[in-house]
């Protein structure tokens, strides 16, 4: 469906929020395929899943997403999905776990949650202050515990928010922990909350073509990203040798995550 | 039909249901998890001589309920590095068509002889894709090429060699005829139907590449027909692909002439246990057909 954009929300100086009508239900953890027109066509999970009016935030690595940086409000875009399988929002206590651009998935599940009346602690982790994304939206969700890491520790405490995680694990009872970002950090994640029998539950990015479960560029062990996840258990992971180690470019040769 | 009963030239097969060329067929785990799905084998990804990273997206466009469009345009990770997905596909006991795409018969001949070093059961020549400059069907629509790759291949290899034909002709049988002259082993019919979506809003095409190939449940009466008159005119096996989603969908093939089916766009719409329902189904309208065997049921249309 081609829609206009209806907002370009700054987030961080490199990351950006595009709001635009599209009324499909969707939950927190699906996907859209973002289309801009002459340049490509981008998986990108939702931050804002609720209402008639979604919401999708770039990070800019390469030409398509740093263009999409200095897009200005009434420009058409193709929208597809949403795709893929949600959070499970059940859990009482959920500890999530945010490195960078991850947490953009995270927030509209994070707000889900609080709805639901469940208890939520918050770990956000960027290279820098200025790189933390939605410190903001997400220290307003009433309820919600929000603790900060960053590397240079210009916000919050200095060093990696898998550290921050790994003694909030210990001081507190969850039962789950949701992760989004780079893969070392959730893998990492991942062996912390096995060690600790805590539910692993992670968002995973991988080359996406089709997102219809059919052209095998997001192949991941004996899944599919676009069908399978993105977001998938520890169970799931733990059959996937690619986690962590490596994933495909766009000719489906494997090279470093 | 038991396991590993079905035969296919001097093929032994455990199902004549396999998984199309372009489905799954990028990384070997996936292409055993097919397998493991219920595919009687698998048809790998199409494999050329160097890495490919295929077009831009948008690469697909869904048309409603009755297709799909796509211009991949070809990605794969190039002869040198497939290999490792075939080792571990087979690692998993999965039996593995190398499907192949070259520019000419030279390339196409160097191909098969890496790709029979893998330990592939057939190959599959992709003489077909409608949407690759200066491969597949641009290729394929000339029946002396056809004749000229598929003689190159059978000069290089002893494997069985399978030719996918494009419906993009005004004879595809003819093509068929031109692939049988020069030795193959089974003809693959068909492949996608060139096709085009334009997005009326931005008036432009919505595909990156323009044009793509159509496939699923649109193609089914096209490569029924295919397949209808290239039995007429060859007298080697047909393997039928295009829009088969059940075992009424293959049993349809099989009476057209089809000995055995390839099922691809279905594990997008069906999820992949659509290769084993559809195996199961064709075997079940077989046996109520009143047929002793899939043998006996192949061409059945035609009258006698």
């Amino acid at each position: 469906m081609v829609v206009p954009v209806s907002e370009v929300v700054p987030e961080t100086p490199t990351t950006v929020t595009l709001t635009f009508p599209y009324p499909p239900a969707a939950e927190p953890g699906q996907f859209v395929m973002v289309w801009l027109p002459g340049q490509d066509e981008l998986p990108m999970s939702l931050s804002r899943t609720d209402g008639p009016v979604k919401g999708v935030t770039i990070k800019a690595m390469g030409e398509t997403t740093r263009s999409a940086l200095s897009l200005s409000p009434g420009t058409r875009i193709g929208i597809r999905g949403p795709y893929g399988r949600p959070f499970d929002l059940s859990p009482r206590r959920v500890l999530v776990v945010g490195g960078g651009s991850g947490t953009a998935v995270l927030a509209p599940a994070v707000e889900a949650a609080r709805r639901r009346g469940n208890a939520v602690t918050v770990a956000l982790g960027a290279t820098r202050a200025e790189e933390l994304l939605f410190l903001h939206r997400l220290s307003s969700v009433e309820g919600a515990a929000v603790h900060v890491a960053t590397d240079d520790g210009s916000a919050g405490e200095r060093g990696f928010v898998t550290v921050l995680a790994d003694r909030l694990l210990e001081e507190g009872s969850f039962d789950a922990l949701w992760t989004c970002g780079p893969e070392r950090m959730m893998e990492k994640l991942r062996l912390s909350a096995r060690t600790r029998a805590v539910p692993f539950f992670a968002s995973v990015e991988r080359q996406m073509k089709c997102s219809l479960g059919l052209c095998d560029a997001c192949a991941f062990g004996p899944f599919h990203v676009c069908t399978d996840g993105p977001v998938f258990s520890e169970q799931q992971l733990a059959e996937v040798p690619d986690f962590g180690r490596f994933k495909r470019d766009a000719s489906g040769s494997r090279v470093p995550p | 039909m038991a396991e590993g009963s079905y035969r296919l030239g001097s093929l032994t097969l455990r199902n004549p249901v396999l998984l199309a060329s372009g489905i799954w067929g990028e990384s070997g785990r996936s292409m055993a998890e097919a397998y493991r799905a219920g595919a009687g084998a698998v048809v790998s990804k199409s494999i050329g001589t160097l890495p490919r990273a295929g077009y831009p997206n948008p690469t697909v466009e869904v048309l409603g309920p009755w297709g799909m469009l796509n211009a991949m345009g070809l990605p794969n990770p190039g002869m040198e590095r497939y290999p490792e997905e075939i080792a571990e596909a087979r690692a998993l006991g999965t039996p593995i068509v190398g499907s192949l795409f070259g520019k000419d018969a030279d390339e196409f001949a160097s191909l098969a002889r890496s790709m029979a070093r893998t330990g592939v059961v057939a190959l599959e020549l992709n003489l077909s894709c409608p949407h690759a400059k200066g491969y597949g069907s641009e290729l394929g629509q000339d029946p002396e090429a056809v004749r000229e790759v598929v003689r190159a291949v059978k000069g290089a290899v002893s494997l069985p060699v399978w030719a996918k034909i494009t419906p993009n002709t005004h004879d595809p049988a003819g093509l068929a005829e031109a692939a049988e002259s020069a030795g193959a082993d089974a003809i693959t019919a068909i492949n996608t139907v060139r096709a085009l979506a334009i997005d009326p809003t931005l008036a432009r095409p919505v595909l990156a590449h323009g044009t793509g190939g159509l496939s699923g449940p649109a193609l089914k009466p096209i490569g029924l027909a295919c397949v209808w008159s290239i039995f007429d005119r060859v007298r080697i096996p047909i393997v039928g692909v295009g829009g088969i989603a059940t075992g009424d969908d293959a049993y349809e093939y099989v009476l057209a002439g089809a000995r055995a089916i390839e099922v691809g766009t279905a594990v997008s719409t069906h999820g992949v246990s659509v290769l084993g329902s559809v195996a199961r189904g064709l075997e079940e309208q077989v046996r109520r057909g009143g047929f002793p065997d899939l043998d006996h049921a192949v061409g059945a249309a035609h009258p006698r």
